[in-house]
């Protein structure tokens, strides 16, 4: 099975983030990366590279703030968590989703 | 606050560097712990962790870009509508930048003269560290000052070496004026005397030759060279290197040139730039009477420069303590005991001399502050006008903003676009009054100089000049822009596009918010009018004073025949022979000899005993003068009771005075003054020596027009016991004064050729008296007239919009019979009310702002009714008559153009 590069898929990438955000709250890029690739079975693989201007941006976009934390392990870490205005965005994005999912599956459907 | 960040982001790349840096770092390791999880090395697992991760700085860039290039790119493109903008109505823009250019370019002017009399600090080597050593006020001194720094004597200079502990080096200097012609016409040069530490303390190296040393500057070998400023080389030798050895004189005494101070060394006092200084010990050679060995001379100031760990408060701690065995040491021989006990409780103290010393500084830092909030006061009312003009820009734009509005524009996106096109008409007001300052700074300072007293000043742009002018930039573009751009993006759309290309029904509150500004532009142009007014009145009182002679018509004449080398014994003759000299030139009708011409400068008081009083007890302080016959019918002052002096008034005879009306009503008591005697303070030891009045004459002015009068003591100069070595004449002449003064000129080479001589107007001496009332009085009328210009063209702009927005109701008025002058009153009702609240709520200020003016007023109180009024009237009728204008032009429209307008 090709890994999906679907964090291409323009606005996605922020609706995962954000809903990761939500469950797992303060963590670190790497552990989202991680999150995200377990808790969709491996599915999808956001790509470095995509991830962290991501951040950055949504940091700036007052949605999401950033803690810099010692880990366990022992590490400086750059700790995010959702802020009140993400929580809002999150919801938005989040029925935007389910409206484009349910609009391009009727498509899929219609014979 | 994800602007501010942005904003923090863009101007701290580094910062974000290392946050990305540090970010990437941790990504790392986690992955490759991972990795090695799985079995993989730890060398092979960094490797590949890397990889996936991607071209680091690449990364790096892309992420921070991301900050930069939005904001970037929205500012460009906002700059470049906000230019095209501009471009598109020329004539609102010519307005707006030449308005605001005038008031940034004489704010920054005047701040530019604040600067260099207060703030910068002198190019030397670190002046934070320099402290000058002063006098607790009130001090008990007395004896001769001489010179611009009458602060301490040599004596004092001596003895503060012992005490020298809280500084690394200190030396004493006195400003001193250089005459460098041999004879004839003088040609003055700054100059100072200073003591031989003085470059090694400030740190001033020579460009070319050597500074003078403390080795130079020994009382026993006394090694006088010149070290010559680097303008002063420019000017006098064409930057030549032979002007080295050559020399100089200096009040006739030849001094070697030794060495050139680095460029832009100008000493260390703010508006004398010092062409000349000598060590202190040249005094003995140059001075024709020589001030180190008197301890009663005070002509120094002293500077020191703190040791590390010394501060300000414990130099001045230090000083205080020891100044009594200070006091004690240096006490002069010839104070009498009740004087030598006040002179003990004396305090000296250091304070900051990191911007140098300035006598400009009590003459002008309160006007240049005055003066300052007038131009600020200026600038506003012309942003009040820019606001003004905005909203109606901006009631025009209305379509405009309500489609980008309508289509899902971002109001604080539109509002920031507003204040770009505000900052653009600000950046470009700036840059011109920026240009227009660097002239009118000159112009200031040419103001307050006169030929008697060169003022050179470095007026130059350095940062405070520069952050105040960017200051003013965005202050301006803030109190003229916001409020407009608030209000042009706060209505809804829809009713905006509804409203398009009808008459406006949404904007009421905008048109209140333009009569407020209104408003205030008549209350501030009234309080600068009012001011204005004050200033003008109070030069006007100065010129119009009577200062009890006749200034018009005088020629004052300076002869200086300290070169000739004259004996003190000869001295009498030579001053009888010059006058008799002088009364036979073609033109002068009265010779009259005096000391110290007054208005001139000088001044000599002293404690005055009446009849058997002693004189040293009496706390009775008379002002006095040495006059020759003939002085009062020269100046026409006249002579009310007894005799002038004459020939028989001579060193021999009895000591005889004429007193002034003052005199005799504050010390006699409204006696018959004739023929009663007084006494004056003299050396402790010595008889005080008696007078007799043997005349009375009217009040005149001493020292200065706007003093009270003085009491005033004459005595004649054939009694004076030890004559000066120069003498001032006054002529009164009817004819040419160019050909009079050739021939008095003439006269004096007769006698010697080496005697100097100096002659002006006398008049022109007492209007250089007055160039700081002459200065405030000609700036704040200008800006007071500017002031007024603005606030009409305001007033103007409302009422016409205003009489534009109800032309529909005055044409319905018209065509149901209302007569014009019906509309004109309803329109002047408007203009009337607004100048009514304008000018009480400006009474009100003027009252409350008059007392900041008060030590500057002569003849007027700062409260004066009749310049308020007169304020009030003028404004009031200039305003009307801008206001009368559009009414009558609303009235005189044919009601049925009006009415199909719509």
């Amino acid at each position: 099975m090709p890994k999906s590069p679907n964090d291409k898929l323009q606005g996605t990438l922020t609706l995962l983030i954000l809903r990761a955000l939500r469950t797992r709250g303060p963590i670190h890029g790497y552990g989202l990366l991680e999150h995200i690739h377990a808790a969709s079975n491996e599915l999808l693989q956001v790509e470095e590279g995509s991830l962290y201007p991501a951040l950055h941006r949504m940091e700036q976009d007052g949605w999401i703030s950033a803690k810099w934390e010692i880990t366990e392990k022992g590490r400086k870490a750059k700790m995010y968590s959702l802020t009140a205005r993400g929580e809002k965005q999150l919801a938005a994005e989040h029925e935007n989703w389910e409206r484009l999912t349910r609009g391009v599956a009727r498509v899929l459907r219609y014979s | 606050m994800s602007w501010l960040k942005r904003w923090r982001n863009t101007f701290r790349p580094e910062r974000l560097d290392h946050e990305l840096e540090d970010e990437f770092a941790h990504h790392l390791a986690e992955a490759a712990d991972r990795l090695e999880t799985e079995g993989v090395t730890h060398e092979e697992a960094l490797r590949i962790s890397k990889l996936r991760l991607g071209n680091y700085s690449i990364q790096k860039e892309k992420t921070r870009e991301m900050n930069i290039a939005l904001w970037l790119d929205q500012t460009r493109a906002d700059v470049l509508y906000g230019l095209r903008q501009l471009r598109m109505s020329p004539g609102f823009t010519a307005v707006a930048v030449i308005s605001l250019a005038l008031g940034v370019g004489a704010n920054t002017a005047i701040f530019q003269l604040v600067n260099a009399i207060r703030l910068k600090t002198l190019p030397v080597e670190d002046p934070q560290r320099l402290v000058i050593i002063k006098y607790q006020q009130p001090s008990h001194r007395s004896g001769w000052g001489s010179g611009r720094n009458v602060e301490l004597t040599y004596a004092q200079f001596q003895q503060m070496k012992e005490y020298g502990d809280p500084f690394s080096g200190m030396f004493a200097f006195s400003g001193e004026r250089f005459n460098l012609a041999k004879g004839g016409e003088p040609r003055f040069a700054e100059g100072l005397y200073a003591s031989g530490d003085f470059f090694r303390v400030l740190g001033v190296p020579a460009v070319l030759g050597r500074t003078f040393s403390a080795q130079d500057d020994s009382e026993s070998s006394c090694n006088a060279g010149a070290v010559i400023s680097y303008a002063f080389w420019q000017r006098e030798f064409g930057g030549d290197a032979q002007a080295l050895g050559r020399k100089l004189s200096l009040d006739g005494y030849p001094v070697p040139v030794i060495g050139v101070a680095a460029p832009g060394f100008f000493g260390v006092e703010v508006g004398v730039h010092e062409d000349v200084i000598v060590p202190m010990c040249s005094d003995r050679l140059i001075s024709e009477r020589s001030r180190i060995p008197l301890r009663y001379a005070w002509w120094l100031s002293i500077i020191g420069r703190l040791k590390p760990g010394w501060t300000l408060e414990r130099a001045s701690g230090f000083l205080r303590a020891k100044s009594r065995q200070i006091m004690q040491a240096t006490m002069p021989a010839e104070y009498n005991p009740s004087f030598a006990k006040l002179f003990l409780t004396n305090k000296l103290y250091a304070a900051d001399a990191s911007n140098g010393v300035s006598g400009l500084r009590r003459e002008y830092e309160q006007p240049l502050y005055v003066l300052l909030a007038i131009s600020g006061l200026v600038l506003l009312i012309a942003c009040a006008n820019l606001a003004n003009l905005l909203l109606a820009r901006a009631t025009a734009r209305e379509t405009e903003i309500a489609v980008r509005l309508a289509i899902g524009a971002y109001r604080r996106r539109l509002v920031r676009q507003f204040l770009v096109e505000s900052l653009l008409l600000a950046s470009f007001g700036t840059l011109l009054g920026c240009g227009l300052a660097v002239g009118l700074s000159r112009s200031l300072v040419a103001l307050i100089s006169s030929s008697q007293n060169q003022i050179s000043m470095d007026t130059g742009m350095d940062w405070r000049v520069l952050g105040f002018a960017a200051g003013l930039a965005v202050l301006t573009c803030l109190l003229f822009g916001l409020l407009p751009a608030l209000r042009a993006t706060r209505l809804s759309p829809v009713s905006a596009m509804r409203a398009a290309g009808r008459t406006v029904t949404t904007t009421r509150e905008g048109f209140s918010l333009r009569r407020a500004l209104v408003v205030t532009q008549v209350a501030l142009s009234l309080v600068l009018l009012a001011g204005a007014l004050l200033f003008v009145r109070s030069f006007r009182n100065l010129l119009t004073t009577d200062p009890g002679f006749q200034a018009k018509g005088i020629l004052a004449v300076g002869v200086d025949f300290g070169k000739a080398r004259i004996a003190a014994d000869n001295r009498l003759s030579v001053y009888k022979d010059l006058r008799e000299k002088f009364s036979t030139v073609p033109g002068v009708l009265s010779v009259g000899q005096v000391d110290l011409t007054p208005m001139g400068g000088g001044s000599w008081d002293e404690n005055v005993g009446i009849g058997g009083e002693a004189a040293a007890t009496s706390h009775k302080q008379g002002w006095f003068n040495y006059i020759g016959p003939g002085y009062f019918h020269t100046m026409e002052t006249h002579l009310l009771a007894g005799r002038d002096f004459d020939e028989h008034d001579t060193a021999g005879s009895k000591k005889v005075a004429i007193v002034n009306e003052q005199f005799a009503t504050q010390f006699l008591r409204g006696k018959n003054p004739l023929g009663q005697t007084f006494r004056l303070e003299t050396e402790a030891g010595k008889p005080e020596p008696v007078f007799e009045i043997v005349g009375l004459v009217q009040n005149t002015k001493y020292e200065e027009l706007r003093e009270d009068f003085r009491p005033i003591g004459f005595f004649p100069v054939s009694q004076n016991e030890s004559p000066r070595s120069d003498a001032n004449f006054m002529l009164r002449i009817a004819g040419s004064t160019a050909l009079i003064a050739r021939s008095v000129k003439a006269r004096v080479a007769e006698a010697s050729p080496s005697m100097g001589v100096e002659i002006r107007p006398f008049s022109a001496q007492i209007a250089d008296s007055l160039l700081r009332d002459r200065l405030m009085a000609t700036l704040s009328a200008s800006f007071g007239f500017l002031a007024a210009l603005l606030a009409t063209l305001g007033l103007y702009g409302v009422i016409a919009y205003m009489v534009a927005r109800r032309q529909k109701e005055i044409g319905i008025r018209m065509a149901l019979g209302s007569a014009r002058a019906g509309v004109i009153k309803l329109v002047l009702r408007e203009a009337v009310a607004l100048l009514a609240i304008g000018l009480s709520v400006g009474v009100a200020i003027s009252l409350w702002a008059g007392r900041l003016a008060q030590s500057m007023l002569f003849g007027v109180k700062p409260r004066d009714l009749l310049s308020l009024s007169l304020a009030c009237g003028l404004l009031g009728a200039i305003a009307l008559l801008a206001s009368y204008l559009p009414a009558r032009r609303a009235a005189a429209a044919d009601p049925m153009t009006a009415l199909r307008i719509e």
